[in-house]
């Protein structure tokens, strides 16, 4: 970005200024041999137009809203719309969760996002054995379309948009989001948001897995196809580092692994046959925003500029929309403790903000409570009002990408990109993310890094305010949410008397359809949203699943 | 040390939540502290766990629950053992688990429950101290 000449010119003066630095550094010297990212990435103390030499502006950094889109995907970023703010939230009946949904959406909240309880997330209905003891309580149970109609009930789906975090059974849960909207006299056609129907990163780090990665990729080919045709709105993959990061990888490996499942849904669908262009517009992107700032910034515009690249590239596509890495945020629960509670307000604001100089699309800001259950209303209400002083108090959205150009945030981008393709590269030669995800790969270099991020905290290399430095005696003073205890109780009642006087008949029908869809090539969405609409129940159509594709098994590495 | 003298310990994840970070550390951590690690994986029902805790011959099972299912999980888990002969097995636990909850857990049989921010030397000395070769 500098001529050669004021290159050298300036090396030789960092130079000059080194030697005087430590020549008074016997006064003061830095505390610390080493300083680190919470990834322990090594940083220096200063960075200057030397450290970006090579980088060309246009090039590397550009313009928001152009290739390689380091910037920003659109040209005018949050002077033109402020990102969507979006509260994840779902907890005990369908009745319940509503109640907040119309909450939030009367508190300013501009889009939904549902989280189901445990069995739904696994394919079971509240009234299965597995399911004893969990239903309702991290997420909302759906077990049939009858808990989804009472879920979205009163809220108009042509004028919000929803996000559903669900993986194994997401072809089914669209289905029935399909049917409630019909039912609304909404076409399918004009509904929008998205499901997350990202299995990949569920072998890698998440862990919510039904059936084998191969099939598992099928079924997540076969809802792009569909959608591409008939929900041309839908964000049909929410491609998830969230949860890899959560599990304890660095920075780079969320960012590397994230992308290289991408790479592999990309890589499927051509497969299929379908035209690159026709559906990577709709594929979107999940990322964490973990405490270190400057590193998370970085990660979001290094995402930017690999994915152009790859999407241009190596994929060929045309269509500028195709080379775009949309991306929600959520802020990161691992940083937050469950020691002085209060202080988890502060480490939100600071990730909500990178999150936002990074230039997230939708952004979710964790509560207060939430490392200790599922939070209140109040602790909500305070992580929605972080995001609004963001956007309309401090000033931060006014200039597009602010920390653009500067040495140290440049450097560490193309740090970012320089190692997270090393690790993309060694993902295509062990044969692609699948062949890796069967070898292990990626789960051992998490647990690796988990581990040793882990003996940094108990060695107090790195510090985790409240909780291996400035400890206090305290009785945790936050009201957690109580569920009803007879939650469970009635939501297996409900879902028992749904199965007993719906058509059992054409239920069964519509399950067989299913079954030879599974079995054969046939795109299995139509029958799914035929089954769902005769109210077939989600374990009932995952069961098929499982019996026509086989069930996988944690091998328990660790 | 032969791995006869070894104390064993089963690291176990009950139900069908995957929050399995927490219980990977713990297993390394034990491993690299000389013990016998035997984890289970994922998704566990309260039955496996405790034919494998009977079956492997374990000193100790830990238990890692993240998703709030330990009110109904840990207390079956305990019953079964008791059931199989196994009660003299050492269970500790660790995870998300509400202040509330601890003392009947504890009561119930839980010798010890390990909150977030929990040390894996702490951990690992208090299985050293409270764990003992049944052979």
């Amino acid at each position: 970005m500098f001529k050669e000449d004021k290159i050298k010119e300036i090396s030789k003066d960092r130079e000059a200024w080194e030697d005087k630095f430590n020549k008074t550094s016997a006064k003061i010297s830095d505390k610390k041999e080493r300083f680190s990212t919470v990834s322990d990435m090594e940083i220096r103390g200063l960075y200057t137009p030397v450290d970006i030499r090579d980088s060309d502006f246009q090039r590397e950094v550009g313009f928001p809203g152009e290739y390689p889109f380091t910037r920003g995907v659109q040209p005018s970023m949050y002077r033109g719309r402020t990102w969507t703010m979006r509260m994840f939230a779902g907890f005990g009946s369908a009745k319940d969760t509503n109640e907040r949904y119309h909450y939030l959406l009367s508190q300013g909240q501009t889009g939904l996002s549902v989280a189901f309880h445990m069995p739904t997330l696994m394919g079971y209905d509240s009234d299965s054995p597995v399911a004893l003891g969990e239903v309702g309580k991290c997420g909302v149970a759906i077990d049939t379309l009858r808990d989804m109609e009472i879920l979205f009930d009163g809220i108009p789906l042509d004028k919000v948009t929803t996000s559903m975090t669900i993986n194994p059974p997401a072809a089914i849960l669209l289905a029935m989001y399909i049917a409630v909207a019909e039912k609304q006299g909404v076409d399918k056609k004009k509904i929008g948001g998205t499901i997350q129907n990202d299995m990949l990163k569920e072998f890698i780090a998440q862990k919510t897995f039904m059936c084998p990665p191969r099939p598992s990729v099928r079924v997540i080919v076969d809802t792009i196809e569909y959608c591409m045709q008939e929900v041309p709105r839908w964000n049909t993959i929410s491609i998830s580092g969230y949860h890899i990061r959560e599990a304890g990888s660095t920075a780079v490996q969320e960012l590397a692994f994230t992308l290289a499942d991408g790479i592999g849904y990309v890589e499927a669908a051509v497969e299929r046959g379908l035209d690159v262009d026709s559906f990577a517009p709709r594929l979107s992107f999940f990322f964490n925003a973990h405490i270190d700032f400057f590193e998370e910034i970085a990660k979001y515009r290094a995402a930017r500029r690999i994915w152009a690249r790859v999407m241009k590239e190596r994929f060929k596509a045309q269509n500028p929309r195709s080379w775009l890495l949309r991306f929600h945020t959520q802020t990161a629960g691992c940083s937050l403790t469950a020691q002085q509670p209060y202080n988890n307000v502060v480490r939100t604001a600071f990730e909500a903000l990178a999150a936002v100089l990074g230039g997230t699309q939708s952004l979710h800001t964790n509560s207060l409570d939430e490392v200790l259950a599922l939070p209140s209303e109040e602790s909500v209400t305070i992580a929605l009002r972080t995001q609004q002083i963001i956007a309309e108090e401090t000033g931060v959205v006014n200039a597009i990408d602010p920390l653009g150009g500067s040495y140290f945030v440049e450097t560490l981008t193309n740090k970012m990109e320089t190692e997270a393709m090393a690790y993309i590269n060694k993902i295509d030669e062990m044969g692609g993310i699948i062949a890796a995800i069967e070898k292990g790969y990626p789960q051992n270099e998490i647990a690796k890094a988990a581990y040793h991020y882990q003996q940094q905290i108990d060695s107090q290399e790195k510090t985790v305010v409240g909780v291996n430095k400035y400890e206090m005696e305290e009785d945790i003073p936050v009201d957690t949410l109580k569920l009803s205890p007879d939650l469970e109780e009635k939501q297996i009642a409900a879902t028992r008397e749904m199965k007993k006087n719906r058509d059992n008949d054409r239920v069964k029908a519509c399950l067989d359809k299913v079954r030879d869809a599974c079995k054969g090539s046939d795109n299995v969405m139509p029958h799914i949203l035929n089954a769902v609409k005769e109210y077939a129940s989600l374990q009932e159509i995952c069961d098929v699943f499982r019996e026509v594709f086989g069930v996988y098994r944690d091998p328990g590495m660790f | 040390m032969d791995s006869e003298g070894k104390t064993r310990i089963l690291i176990a994840k009950p139900g069908l939540d995957g929050h399995d970070r927490g219980a990977k550390i713990i297993a390394r951590g034990l491993r690299d502290a000389g013990f016998e690690v035997i984890y289970t994986g994922l998704h566990q029902t309260p039955e496996q766990i405790v034919i494998a805790a009977v079956q492997e011959d374990v000193d100790a099972v830990g238990l890692s629950s993240l998703a709030g299912a330990h009110d109904h999980l840990f207390p079956r888990i305990l019953k079964l053992m008791e059931e199989k002969g196994a009660g003299d097995i050492v269970v500790f636990s660790g995870g998300i688990i509400p202040d509330e909850d601890i003392p009947w857990l504890m009561e119930a049989g839980i010798k010890a429950v390990f909150r977030p921010g929990t040390k894996i030397e702490e951990a690992v000395n208090w299985v050293k101290d409270n764990v003992k070769p049944r052979r």
